[in-house]
């Protein structure tokens, strides 16, 4: 299992817009993969509504965790997605 | 019948009632099969995402973005999983998708702030699911190709994004006050609106109805004399707004300069082309939002700059940063409050972390120096003369020399006069000043009527700080939802208030309705509204001056 920390990159948080762009982000990885505030927390970062749910804010740090063959190349591009401004464009 | 006139316009046509959303009953017959509700559930999910992916393919920009995430919320796996166990457990399709949902609208809820407003899309999609399962027309406006009066209980935001001005002549509820987003919205889009009016309940749909947004009348099948005569007389006063132009000004010629309030990056051409006579408000939030740091001195330089170039000789009041409260900034904002409205914010930010408000008046300073804008700079959430000081010595070091605070507490609309000793102007924010004033959120809907610009409470603090700017001669301007309201603009005018800012769109029918007026006119209808015991009399006053005085 690929696991790293993240800290959200735009200031409102993982709300609706940027929570849709990370699903979409998801949704390319042949990976399944989790986000939540700790290791024993996690929901599946494929459903939109389980990722608003977590109501994560902006500057909070996050855990990414991917499982199965390419988590690693999954998790570091996810990561980096969710470091950067979300709300400031495309 | 009668309600709250809430935009004004002319005109008559058919009925046609909003969709409520369906109710469920808490029994229902027993499911015939659990595969045979799993379909119907499954198909009323999918014609609702159908539906949203349609709809946000035929808009651009942020509406489709909204669209899009809704869309891909209604095609979340958890719903579909919801559902399913819902239907296993013996549930009907309509009632399980209730099941699938209510997780999530409660979760949501329970974050709060912006993302818990994010329910209300679900409890949308939700809805329009339930209905389709249950094979009831969708909520929400319906579908019509022909032009017709939109009657309902109140609109849902959601639902007035959805509005087309070519389709919809007017719009009538039966509830919501004449600050209502309904209204608000109407106005904006030159809908003419009757709100409040709880008489409506009785119409349906197909039904031919006058309606008249200035007067806030409906007449149910209306003569067709009636029709001509009112819609003639909203053709001749739009004309009437229209053939003013020039600074503001009561009829016998003592002036009120109009203004504008302008926020973001970018003046839109049509706000620096306006028929007006400077900026009044001119928000700095613009370059802070949705930030993790602050801009730094040559990217505020440039952003102030482009807007003193477009504005070259005419008067620009830039407010400082007004962060917190509703407007977080999470580089400024670090502690939770339990009341933000009454915690740090606006100019006691600056108290704390002078140099934000430092790097934005060297930015201020230096873009002012290479245009030819006649720069003024204010400061929001004032609340002592001990603030408006310290913030005038801050200003003036840094070269600005016109300097003023806002008014949006009634501490510093009660001290005034001291305020004005120390500073060169000052502007009345109506909005918090109400807000403070009435003690109500003005995110609350439920509290509209309080927070309603004809309060008198409100209008006698206005009144106290235009004496005040009279005696110190400094001006007083009105910035906020009142100084849009062509009925105040004759009373502030009558109060001695020396400018009103408002959106661009609201200037013409300001401009004209204070036309109407002689300055002692404006004066007898000031000190008439401030006796006022109640928002409703005030109201009246404002409504029934002009139209006694024109008979």
């Amino acid at each position: 299992m690929s696991s790293r920390n993240v800290v959200i990159g735009s200031s409102v948080g993982l709300h609706a817009r940027p929570a849709r762009l990370l699903v979409d982000a998801v949704a390319k990885q042949s990976v399944r993969v989790r986000i939540g505030r700790s290791e024993d927390h996690l929901v599946d970062a494929s459903s939109i509504l389980a990722v608003m749910s977590l109501g994560v804010r902006g500057g909070e740090e996050i855990v990414l965790t991917a499982e199965g063959e390419g988590a690693e190349e999954a998790v570091s591009e996810l990561a980096a997605l969710l470091a950067r401004d979300l709300d400031s464009g495309e | 019948m009668r309600g709250n006139p809430a935009s004004p316009g002319a005109v008559a046509g058919p009925v046609v009632r909003l969709t409520p959303p369906p109710v469920l009953p808490e029994h229902w017959d027993p499911q015939a099969a659990p595969e045979a509700e799993l379909i119907v559930a499954a198909e009323a999910l999918g014609a609702t995402v159908e539906y949203l992916e349609e709809r946000a393919a035929s808009v651009s920009g942020e509406s489709k973005s909204i669209l899009e995430t809704q869309a891909m919320m209604a095609t979340d796996p958890s719903l579909r999983a919801g559902i399913e166990t819902s239907v296993e457990n013996g549930r009907p399709a309509a009632w399980a998708i209730r099941d699938a949902f209510s997780k999530h609208i409660t979760e949501l809820t329970n974050i709060g702030g912006y993302l818990g407003e994010r329910a209300a899309d679900l409890i949308d999609i939700r809805d329009r699911a339930i209905a389709a399962a249950l094979g009831l027309a969708p909520p929400g406006i319906p579908e019509t190709d022909r032009p017709f009066v939109l009657v309902g209980q109140d609109i849902a935001p959601a639902d007035t994004v959805l509005l087309d001005p070519a389709k919809v002549l007017a719009i009538v509820t039966e509830k919501g006050g004449p600050t209502s987003h309904t209204a608000i919205i109407a106005r904006a889009l030159g809908i003419p609106a009757v709100v409040g009016c709880a008489a409506a309940a009785g119409l349906a749909d197909g039904q031919t109805i006058a309606v008249d947004g200035a007067r806030g009348i409906v007449v149910v099948d209306p003569p067709a004399e009636y029709v001509v005569h009112i819609e003639a007389e909203a053709a001749q006063a739009r004309a009437r707004t229209a053939s003013y132009s020039g600074p503001g000004a009561t009829a016998d010629g003592h002036p009120l300069k109009l203004m504008l309030n302008v926020g973001g990056s970018g003046l839109a051409a049509a706000e620096a082309a306006a028929d007006a006579e400077g900026i009044g408000l001119f928000r700095t939030e613009f370059l802070f939002l949705d930030r993790t740091e602050a801009p730094g001195v040559e990217e505020q330089r440039a952003a102030y700059g482009e807007v003193f170039r477009d504005f070259a000789g005419r008067p620009v009041v830039i407010r400082t940063l007004d962060a917190g409260a509703d407007k977080p900034l999470p580089f400024v904002n670090s502690d939770d409050e339990p009341n933000p409205a009454l915690g740090v914010r606006g100019f006691r930010i600056d108290m704390r972390k002078p140099e934000l408000l430092c790097a934005q008046l060297e930015a201020i300073s230096l873009a002012a120096s290479e245009h030819d804008a006649d720069v003024r700079v204010m400061a929001p959430m004032i609340s002592t003369v001990h603030e408006a000081i310290a913030f005038r010595t801050l200003a003036r070091s840094y070269g600005i020399d016109n300097v003023g605070v806002m008014i949006e507490v009634p501490a510093a609309a009660i001290r005034a006069k001291d305020i004005l000793a120390e500073v060169d102007f000052v502007s009345i924010g109506t909005n918090d000043l109400s807000q403070y004033t009435y003690a109500a959120d003005r995110l609350l809907g439920d509290l509209g009527e309080l927070l309603d610009p004809w309060q008198p409470a409100l209008l006698g603090l206005v009144a106290t700080v235009a004496r005040a700017g009279e005696e110190a001669g400094k001006p007083v301007g009105i910035c906020g939802e009142a100084a849009g309201d062509p009925g105040l603009a004759p009373v502030f005018a009558g109060m001695g208030i020396t400018s009103l800012s408002m959106s661009l769109s609201a200037v013409p029918a300001v401009r004209a309705a204070l036309k109407g007026y002689t300055r002692e006119q404006c004066e007898a209808l000031a000190r008439e509204v401030l006796l006022a015991p109640d928002v409703r009399t005030s109201r009246k006053i404002g409504r029934i001056g002009p139209s006694a005085r024109l008979a």
